[in-house]
């Protein structure tokens, strides 16, 4: 143990207490940190954009994404249409505007699943240990085997999503993805939960009588749960980038249902005479899966000290 | 880092070699030494203006809680402070007459281990888990004194058996996590005075042991102190170690020394209300029925030192001067000094 | 020591007249080691084997023993956070393993713990507010409703900090107060019975005294019985009545405090005693250094016999076959428990009696109150935080262990014993 170590870490602590009388939770610390990080808040404006853009994407076009105007087909950005017009003469504007929603929906459901599914799992097999245990760990070697998109696409062929609803297909490839993405969550929690288990506190809650479910709630998730929020955050653009693949593939979203792997995938055929059909989908796309990952960045440096 | 590579580490035998010899015995002598941590809260002072001496064959404590500032020293005068965070504004820490601080890296590189050594609290961190510890105590000889393999394995068998470790020969290629924790500091220990160093800095060294294995570490230390007159550097906040190793002891508080006395005089009659209060502090395996007085409060935080007197909060005897007056370091009788503005009442109590 | 309301037991006679409280019979504690991808049971961690003690009303019996010898899982046996593999725990006569659940719980608010380390000892997402109100929400039948943050802020006023802190988080709190926090948390259902598993070896030693005093005057107003698990001889001398010592799972020496310590029997307890550096240079060289042989043996294969033989220098071969039993044996002036064949007193420690002399005042107090958390309130400079605790035993985040590779690393330069792979 070096004392520098010692006295840099004093010297945080005393700068946590440094307004006496006023309780400020480990939360409230990582989000003053949070909050003198420029890549925070560029990731937070972006992603505001682009959940507002889902919920009311009216607010940022007036034109309708399926006019089509087939005899502007192709046509390149003017004060018109300012990104352009597609192979079919729609507003490409518009429809990247329209997309976000698909792509925000699949990304916050699936993450909700597999936090929801993956946690819960992790938690009951770390805690549980013994059999539920190694019964968990070897289902998600399992499911860790199963490449998600592969995966997925096996999926999303098996349950035919052609023509159905635009609701159900979403949810079809939420599911789809879900199904592959909990086990790295289930694991995640699972070590970090065991990390938890031998301190005192829980040990203290368990000789005052406290029940399982009560030292689970109140001193093992609150305190497991930070690794879990940064990478979830982080899976969150994955997830939809994974939504475009298989929109792309043509096997997740199809038309008329409009979404930016859609988008791309039908730009693809004017790549060289008319990049612009392909180039205004892709960017918003990859801005959003920036924008996710280094928000789950920011916050795992937040909670992370050494960083700081 | 490899012999061919760094042109500082020369091997004993080669020529040019640098000697260094103590003045009058005069080993180490530390000068107004300032140590700062940058953080990005502040600047946190760890050691404002330390000044000791160490003498050949002198075993000298530096005292003190944790915040005290005594390992910052001790890593001061190793040149193993993290810089940054850390800085050194001001002093000077001299080896034989030559200032450390300001030597080139290489040059300091090979004075410490071969001139001056180091042992650490937590020996299992500190040796190699990948190598075998005969392996780890055959390369500084390899390194240092250009010895070639078999040899270098003689003569860590050789250490092995020195400091005491049981069928050195057959162990000597065992790895550390197949000793225990008293036979890991021995290993340590072996390490640090492979190359005769002439300076030992031992950092809390029994502080995670047992006390039966902590009483058999010292009595090692303090025989190969005295075997080769080596200076020691004992730091630790064990009064009970200190009085049975130490001839010299410093007092730390917030980064400043507060008392400097032989060991005699500290215990019989200390000089400063701090070592006091600390003395009446500590049950004591020897009394019964005794009452225990605490200091109260807590060390200060080193980003906002009290004015005056660091320990002026935390002090019964504190007046109005000394939360306006730093009291410096002054001799209060023959060889001891302390920075109390009412020593004398102190020392009188 | 200050007074202490109830007659120690060494003044009225061996655990006669004084009402027992909690008692361990036989304790056994196994740990199975498994080895194999079959997870096959090869072998035990003999961690506690056999122990028995009776715990009297409102006494505190301190227990010692060096680090593996099976302390800390007494505590935990005792606070049934471990279920033992043998013998049981007696509470007022009640055993603790054939109690139900809602027996369990209703005994559990009889025996508490508090916990060596402070800073993981405390749930860092909860304000003090709600780890002292826990055991209160557990056992909602202790507190009428609505008298739950009165009866906080008396339990923090109690441990002396301050109640106006109630809605502050563990980190913001020095070891020495969070320390404090976890005895409040200890004593708010009333327990009979505290057990501290080393409550005060992370603390720093100036810091130590405020928690020991703490401790002796809880138990002057509550009438608490402490079992003080502990590796410093010289605390739990302070501190407790009785004292037991520990070797390899078993109690080797057990009695009085001044039986204990001024008329050892057994071989071990005189070896451990005499290792323990006196703050008093003028006895350098004077006492008597018992240097053991060895290392501890592996409790996963403690020795036939007397545990302690092979390492014991009066070790005959008797000791090798028969386990010694811990019966009274003569120490000179009467007997206690010892377990050893060849039980003999013999005087390690020169003990001075200075129950009269009062620490000088003006350097130190035998106050409980925090001060830095009244100074804080008061806003006096300089003491309004927590700062750095016992080095060595603070929480490590994963800067410090950067910062100790770090330094490492530039250690690595003067210690050319730790360079690259030498292989090719």
């Amino acid at each position: 143990m070096t004392e520098s170590a010692t006295v840099v870490q004093a010297v945080e602590a005393t700068n946590a207490a440094g307004d006496v009388g006023e309780a400020r939770s480990l939360g409230a610390d990582a989000w003053r940190a949070l909050r003198k990080k420029p890549l925070f808040w560029v990731s937070l404006v972006l992603i505001t954009i682009f959940v507002l853009m889902a919920i009311w994407p009216s607010l940022f076009t007036n034109t309708d994404p399926d006019n089509a105007v087939l005899r502007q087909a192709r046509e390149r950005p003017n004060a018109n249409a300012w990104f352009g017009r597609d192979i079919q003469g729609y507003d490409i504007y518009s429809r990247v505007v329209y997309g976000a929603r698909a792509s925000i929906l699949v990304g916050v459901l699936t993450t909700t699943f597999t936090v929801l599914l993956g946690g819960a799992i992790g938690t009951l097999a770390a805690y549980a240990g013994g059999w539920v245990d190694a019964l968990v760990s070897r289902v998600t070697d399992i499911f860790f085997a199963i490449p998600l998109l592969l995966g997925a696409i096996l999926f999303m062929a098996a349950t035919q999503p052609r023509g159905k609803p635009y609701f159900v297909i979403i949810l079809l490839v939420v599911t789809a993805i879900s199904i592959l993405g909990w086990p790295s969550l289930a694991r995640l929690m699972r070590s970090s939960v065991m990390q938890v288990l031998p301190n005192d506190y829980v040990q203290a809650a368990r000789a005052l009588g406290a029940s399982p479910w009560r030292i689970i709630r109140k001193h093992i998730i609150p305190n497991a749960m930070g690794p879990l929020i940064v990478v979830s955050t982080i899976n969150l653009g994955a997830y939809i980038a994974a939504e475009a693949t298989l929109s792309f593939l043509g096997i997740g979203l199809q038309p008329p249902v409009i979404s930016w792997g859609v988008s791309i995938s039908d730009a693809i055929v004017g790549l060289r005479t008319t990049p612009h059909m392909l180039a205004f989908p892709s960017l918003f796309l990859s801005l959003t899966v920036l924008a996710f990952i280094m928000l789950g960045d920011a916050i795992r440096d937040a909670f992370d000290p050494k960083t700081r | 880092m490899t012999t061919t590579t760094q042109p500082g580490i020369r091997p004993a035998n080669a020529t040019g070699k640098i000697t260094y010899t103590p003045v009058d015995g005069r080993l180490l002598d530390v000068e107004d030494l300032h140590v700062e941590f940058h953080t990005d809260d502040g600047i946190a002072k760890a050691i404002n203006g330390v000044s000791f001496t160490l003498d050949q064959g002198e075993s000298l404590a530096i005292l003190g809680e944790s915040g005290s500032g005594k390992s910052v020293t001790a890593q001061a005068i190793m040149g193993i402070l993290d810089m940054p965070p850390a800085k050194i504004p001001h002093g000077a820490v001299k080896y034989c007459g030559v200032d450390l601080l300001t030597m080139p890296d290489d040059r300091r590189r090979w004075v410490r281990g071969a001139e001056i050594a180091m042992i650490f609290q937590d020996a299992l961190s500190s040796l190699n888990p990948v190598f075998p510890v005969g392996w780890q105590i055959a390369e500084m000889f390899r390194q240092h004194r250009g010895m070639n393999k078999s040899d270098a394995q003689a003569q860590a068998v050789r250490l092995m058996e020195r400091v005491a470790i049981p069928a050195a020969k057959e162990r000597v290629k065992a790895y550390p996590h197949q000793f225990s924790g008293g036979m890991r500091q021995r290993i340590m220990i072996a390490m640090a005075i492979a190359l005769d160093p002439a300076v030992l800095i031992a950092d809390e060294p029994t502080t995670a042991l047992d006390v039966t294995v902590q009483a058999q570490i010292m009595s090692l230390l303090q025989e190969l102190q005295q075997e080769r007159q080596m200076g020691l550097i004992l730091i630790t906040h064990d009064l009970g170690v200190v009085a049975d190793v130490a001839d010299r002891s410093v007092v730390m508080y917030a980064g400043r020394l507060v008392e400097t006395a032989n060991v005699y005089d500290l215990y019989r009659n200390p000089a400063h209300p701090y070592t006091r209060g600390l003395l009446e502090s500590i049950p004591r395996l020897d009394q019964k029925g005794q009452t225990l007085a605490a200091i109260g409060g807590l060390p200060p935080n080193l980003l906002r030192i009290p004015p005056g007197c660091a320990f002026n909060p935390r002090c019964r005897m504190a007046k109005d001067v000394c939360r306006v007056d730093l009291p410096a370091l002054r001799e209060v009788a023959s060889g001891r000094h302390s920075a109390c503005h009412f020593a004398e009442e102190v020392i009188d109590a | 020591m200050p007074e202490i309301i109830l007659p120690k037991a060494s003044e009225i006679g061996r655990s006669t007249t004084s009402e027992v409280i909690l008692s361990a019979k036989d304790l056994v504690k196994h740990y199975p080691i498994k080895t194999g991808i079959l997870r096959r049971t090869t072998g035990h961690v003999k961690a506690v084997d056999g122990v028995s003690f009776d715990l009297h009303k409102g006494e505190t019996l301190g227990i010692v023993g060096e680090s593996g010898c099976g302390k800390s899982t007494l505590g935990r046996l005792l606070v049934r956070l471990e279920a033992p593999t043998d013998g049981s725990v007696e509470f007022e006569g009640a055993d603790m393993a054939k109690a139900s659940g809602r027996e369990l719980r209703a005994l559990r608010r009889n025996i508490q713990i508090v916990f060596q380390d402070p800073y993981t000892s405390l749930n860092p997402r909860m304000t003090v507010g709600d780890i002292v109100g826990e055991p209160l929400d557990i056992h909602p039948d202790v507190t009428p409703k609505g008298g739950r943050r009165k009866r906080v802020q008396e339990l923090l006023d109690l441990v002396g900090l301050n109640p106006e802190h109630i809605n502050r988080y563990p980190h913001q709190f020095s070891g020495g107060q969070r320390q404090r926090i976890g005895i409040a948390r200890g004593i708010a259902l009333d327990p009979k019975v505290l057990i501290c598993d080393e409550p005060v070896s992370a603390l720093d030693v100036s810091v130590q005294a405020q928690v020991v005093n703490l401790m002796e005057k809880l138990q002057d107003e509550l009438g608490l019985a402490y079992v003080f698990i502990a590796h410093d001889l010289s605390v739990v001398r302070h501190i407790s009545d009785r004292v037991g010592v520990m070797y390899l799972g078993k109690l080797a020496e057990l009695g009085e405090e001044d039986e204990v310590y001024d008329r050892p029997t057994h071989p071990y307890t005189q070896a451990l005693l005499s290792a323990v550096p006196v703050p008093d240079p003028t006895l350098r060289g004077k006492r008597e250094h018992i240097v053991l042989q060895g290392d501890v043996p592996s409790p996963a294969n403690p020795p036939a016999g007397c545990r302690f033989h092979t390492r014991c220098w009066k070790a005959q071969e008797r000791c090798r076959t028969d386990v010694p039993e811990l019966i009274l044996r003569p120490d000179g002036r009467g007997e206690h428990f010892s377990a050893c064949h060849y039980a003999e007193p013999r005087a390690v420690v020169d003990t001075v009696d200075v129950t009269d002399v009062e620490p000088d005042e003006r350097f130190a107090d035998t106050d409980v109150r925090d001060p830095a958390t009244i100074a804080a309130v008061e806003g006096q400079p300089g003491m309004d935080g927590p700062v750095q605790d016992a080095e060595g035993l603070v929480e490590e985040t994963p800067e410090q262990r950067a910062a100790d590779m770090s330094s490492l690393t530039m250690h690595d330069e003067g210690h050319p014993g730790k360079v690259e792979d030498p292989r090719p």
